[in-house]
């Protein structure tokens, strides 16, 4: 593994995120978890940043840290949780098979990593510098992925319609 | 790369100064604008035309006795502030102040970064400028805070939408993302105002809503709140909402600048064959004096108008705003498929 600056600063970012994800789970409040979770994911996208994928970088904020846990944060402060003993749970079975996927993630990870700094890749490829732009994400987004595209966007429709009959219901 | 990265870190910290001297000083600004306008004369006691007063303001926050709610959630009640700020001063990172300038032989770009997904960069950082106020709200263990900070996030969540539709058409124009981009494109006569009126009119507006200021400042209308997300707040806590407040007013002011009036561009002042130092030189005074007018317009807006009541608040942003911006990328885009 090379010393550079890059990747200092990918390894700190990644050391952050990796922190942040267990402080995240490890919390009795849930709004302190969530903040971890923002930490985590500004972490994660720093990674994007530093791989030059600007665009997914930003949507990563954009979407996770400013959108959807802007609302989580809504429903905890709104339920307030004040009774711990609620969140606790006892059921083995859950931590063993939870021990498990965490070693196979870790396992895999750290192969990942081995190959990723020891073996060949040692260097960014050139090619990543203009995949990540959003430019050529939105190339591939209307040419290749066109019809996937169109077909995600009806499911957010029938996701919007059906968020407005279920309010319709309540207020009649 | 040593160069560069020393380069930047100045630019940083001239920047960041920047900003926050005119942070004192719109302060300033508003107290004496708001007594012109109601027929007083405003602070003008410390220092020549009360200059010195937002130096005698910082002193007195500093001194304060800092008061946390003893039921308050300690840390999180610390950190709300600190994001706060933080969010209101990374935002101008992307915002060009000028062209290039040449100094020393080198050319520097005068924008702390120029990141080609600037725009997205912006509406990111303002969507996460409600954490702050929704945390500050929670964490005081007050109703009137917790009011305050449901209001806010519930109001800048609403005008977001419109916000980032309403940039959308000067994408279209432009084909880039990148705030210098942008910039360049409005050569001459071409400000986006003449070319996106409608749009530059929703993102003005929902530019009140995401600053908190009046006539859109529910979350801290003082009759039925208190203080709202700050009510528990005192010295230097309070002083950095406090500060938070007038420099996102000062970013805003400086993206729509950026994205609707020209940004550093006066017409057509590169065919006047300047010397290059001078034409850059002019090119940030002109960048200035554009942001002190919003400034300004943001003021004489506060007081002019009355605050909105929170249904008018929710008709407006939904029913008014969402819609027309959506028929703004609309035309916009048929116009520009057109006149390809």
């Amino acid at each position: 593994m090379q010393w550079t600056f890059e990747n200092i600063v990918i390894i700190t970012f990644a050391a952050i995120a990796l922190g942040s994800a267990v402080m995240m789970i490890t919390r009795r409040s849930p709004v302190v978890s969530v903040l971890f979770m923002i930490l985590n994911f500004f972490s994660v996208s720093a990674i994007y940043l530093m791989l030059r994928s600007q665009f997914v970088a930003i949507i990563q904020i954009l979407v996770y840290a400013g959108a959807i846990m802007v609302l989580f944060l809504f429903v905890i402060m709104l339920l307030n949780l004040q009774d711990d003993k609620k969140l606790t749970e006892n059921i083995s079975y859950k931590k063993l098979s939870a021990v498990i996927m965490a070693l196979l993630l870790f396992s895999s990870l750290a192969i990942t990593a081995y190959y990723g700094f020891l073996g060949k890749h040692k260097t960014l490829n050139p090619a990543a510098e203009t995949q990540g732009t959003i430019e050529s994400v939105g190339r591939e987004l209307y040419t290749t992925y066109s019809f996937p595209f169109e077909l995600v966007s009806l499911i957010l429709l029938a996701g919007i319609v059906g968020a407005i009959v279920l309010a319709q219901k309540k207020f009649e | 790369m040593g160069i560069e990265l020393l380069i930047t870190a100045i630019k940083i910290t001239i920047v960041v100064n920047v900003v926050l001297i005119s942070v004192a000083y719109s302060v300033y600004a508003e107290r004496r604008v708001s007594a012109f306008i109601q027929n007083r004369l405003g602070p003008n006691r410390v220092g020549p035309k009360g200059l010195l007063q937002p130096f005698a303001d910082v002193l007195k926050l500093a001194l304060k006795e800092d008061i946390v709610p003893s039921n308050a959630n300690k840390p999180i009640h610390t950190l709300a502030p600190m994001m706060s700020i933080f969010v209101a001063l990374t935002t101008i990172a992307v915002v060009p102040f000028g062209n290039t300038i040449e100094l020393f032989g080198s050319v520097i770009a005068l924008q702390i970064t120029d990141v080609n997904v600037g725009i997205l960069y912006l509406l990111a950082l303002t969507s996460l400028g409600v954490y702050g106020i929704t945390l500050s709200g929670w964490s005081s263990n007050s109703k009137y805070s917790l009011f305050g900070g449901i209001r806010s996030s519930a109001q800048m969540i609403s005008y977001e939408l419109s916000m980032g539709l309403s940039v959308v058409g000067v994408v279209l124009i432009t084909g880039s993302l990148s705030l210098q981009d942008i910039v360049i494109h409005q050569f001459g006569w071409k400000w986006n105002i003449v070319l996106q009126p409608v749009g530059f009119i929703i993102f003005l507006v929902a530019s009140f809503a995401e600053t908190n200021r009046a006539p859109f400042d529910l979350p801290e209308a003082e009759p039925e709140l208190v203080g709202g997300y700050h009510t528990e707040y005192s010295s230097m806590k309070f002083a950095l909402f406090f500060l938070a407040e007038y420099a996102n007013m000062i970013v805003a002011s400086a993206v729509i600048t950026t994205l609707y009036l020209g940004g550093w561009q006066f017409p057509y002042l590169q065919t006047f064959g300047l010397p290059p130092i001078v034409t850059s030189l002019l090119q940030i005074l002109v960048f200035c004096l554009k942001v002190a007018f919003m400034i300004f317009f943001f003021i004489w807006v506060r007081w002019s108008l009355p605050r909105f009541r929170y249904d008018q608040l929710m008709n407006l942003g939904w029913k008014v705003m969402l819609p027309l911006s959506i028929a703004n990328i609309v035309v916009t885009a048929i116009v520009v498929s057109l006149l390809k």
